[in-house]
């Protein structure tokens, strides 16, 4: 049983939840994007205000300062994610990281007669880019099903390792319409064991859990930015340099090259290669400054208050009849993330009538279909920051009583 | 919970849905999805000369996207298929009586994107 004084109390440095003085703001999507801390958005002026320049180019004070910030920046996210600075390579997302998976590695590694495993659970940022793949190359994929708990079972994965053609299986850390916390050092070693590499998106993970990307050991571990406290247009990709190395650049132009001759060109060693062009910097800096911010919680601190929430929602929402939850019972095994279905009030217009009283969730398939057939359809789902109280989840929760009661008056007939 | 949204029109039709259904020898019909809810409309329609003489609509969704189907289609009745074509998005907010948030204008169009969809294939 979580302990409510487990609970974070942050809110003063999320500037977005002084807005609207007359109805306050109950921000429960940080599944979709995270609010920001005072630190990042001060960081990103800072660099805009006091210390513009492009990074890696000039050689005057202001040039080196910028530079100087934005790998200060790669710094901090490694240290976040206890992995490899050379192996810390900024993206425009995890669907971008995705994709460059798929473009570079996955385009050299995977051919006709290949299999690439999934789950069902897949938001389509780790569904779609690994279907093309197959569809490009004539590899086969494969789905493992989530049982009725929302969980994944082992034992499909080692069934489908069995074929040695399985080259990669690419899984999520957390799942964004569950909040189950899939097993990924077992997935890791399984896959290792039978030859296959392995991806783990872990875009609900950063935000919500300790991740170290050096004892989990996956092959590639991409995330984004603005789910993590960190601004939007910047993401992650994590890989051991050595795998990096062998990996051809995808996007070619300025910045990424050691030197260029007329015959040949030699590109600069990862991360660098993998960031043609002038990079995202004021959102690497952002970013950089979001870890620092997670840091200083402590992800332990984070995961506990997030149980405490998730604990607090998950009775109460069981409590009061007519409702269906998903995903695992235990608030241990999940992340702040509850997705529900009301009986005769469809999600999208309880998501309207909540958000006119200032209630933030969402509504929909949460860009996951597969996972929502599974599930039965469209389901509302509340998500929880560092910032979020038990009383946001139950301002949530009376009005979510009071929309359902109020819709069957109008309804009754 | 005052709602201009959820007022009489929409509820009326969400709880009564006229022409709802399908036709069992439908010229033309179409099954399409929204992409930001998921809500699924099916349509069903008889043609004449170029006019829609019957139609029905199926479906599992929000109340805006299924009540807004029930209150066009009386009006798609009688209309071209040019005419439908032509038809400017406006058109399904005025048939509601008021605005449509962002959001819910994919919900409340929904409707006009089945019967176009139908009405090309």
């Amino acid at each position: 049983m979580a302990s409510a004084s487990a609970c974070l109390e942050v809110r003063g440095d999320f500037p977005l939840l002084e807005r609207g003085a007359a109805q306050p703001l109950v921000y429960l999507d940080s599944a979709a994007t995270a609010l920001k801390p005072k630190a990042v958005i001060a960081a990103m002026s800072h660099y805009y205000e006091r210390a513009t320049a492009n990074v890696h180019r000039g050689s005057y004070p202001l040039a080196e300062e910028a530079t100087e910030m934005y790998e200060e920046a790669r710094a901090r996210v490694a240290q976040l994610c206890n992995a490899p600075y050379e192996g810390t390579v900024f993206t425009r997302g995890t669907t971008e990281a995705i994709n460059l998976v798929r473009l570079s590695w996955g385009r050299a590694r995977i051919g006709a007669g290949d299999r690439v495993v999934v789950t069902e659970m897949e938001h389509h940022s780790n569904l779609l880019p690994w279907r093309a793949l197959c569809e490009d190359s004539g590899a086969a994929l494969d789905i493992m099903p989530v049982d009725s708990q929302g969980r994944l079972d082992m034992r499909d994965l080692l069934r489908l390792l069995d074929s040695e053609r399985v080259k990669l299986v690419a899984v999520t850390h957390v799942s964004n319409v569950l909040g189950t916390i899939n097993p990924v050092d077992s997935i890791v070693s399984a896959c290792h064991k039978a030859g296959a590499a392995c991806l783990i998106d872990g875009a609900q993970a950063v935000p919500h859990l300790p991740v170290d990307f050096t004892a989990i050991s996956a092959d590639f571990y991409v995330w984004s930015g603005h789910k993590a406290l960190g601004p939007t247009g910047i993401g992650v990709l994590h890989a051991d340099p050595s795998m990096l190395e062998e990996m051809p650049p995808l996007m070619l132009g300025g910045e990424m090259v050691q030197g260029v001759w007329p015959d040949r060109v030699e590109y600069k060693p990862p991360p660098w290669r993998f960031e043609a062009g002038t990079p995202p910097i004021a959102e690497a800096i952002g970013l950089g400054a979001a870890a620092e911010y997670l840091l200083s919680l402590g992800l332990g601190r984070v995961q506990a208050h997030d149980a405490v929430l998730t604990e607090h929602a998950l009775a109460r929402l069981q409590r009061m009849g007519g409702i269906t939850t998903f995903g695992p019972a235990i608030a241990d095994d999940r992340t702040g993330v509850v997705s529900f279905r009301l009986d005769g009030l469809h999600p999208h217009d309880l998501a309207d009538l909540l958000g006119r009283r200032g209630i933030c969730v969402r509504a929909g398939h949460h860009c996951a279909e597969p996972l929502s057939d599974r599930i039965g359809g469209p389901t509302t789902r509340m998500s929880f920051g560092p910032y979020t109280t038990t009383s946001d989840v139950d301002l949530c929760i009376d009005g979510l009583i009071e929309a359902r009661d109020h819709f069957r008056s109008l309804t009754a007939l | 919970m005052e709602d201009p949204l959820y007022k009489d029109l929409i509820i009326e039709h969400f709880r009564d849905p006229r022409n709802r259904g399908h036709l069992e020898c439908p010229d033309r019909s179409a099954h399409v999805k929204s992409p930001t809810c998921g809500d699924e409309l099916r349509v069903t329609m008889c043609l004449e000369e170029d006019r829609i003489t019957e139609i029905r609509f199926d479906g599992e969704g929000c109340a805006i996207s299924q009540a807004s189907a029930s209150i066009a289609s009386d009006a798609y009745i009688g209309m071209s298929a040019q005419a439908i074509l032509e038809l400017h998005e406006d058109w399904v907010t005025q048939l509601l009586g008021g605005p449509v948030s962002r959001s819910r204008r994919p919900c409340a169009s929904l409707h006009l994107m089945a019967v176009r969809q139908a009405l090309r294939h």
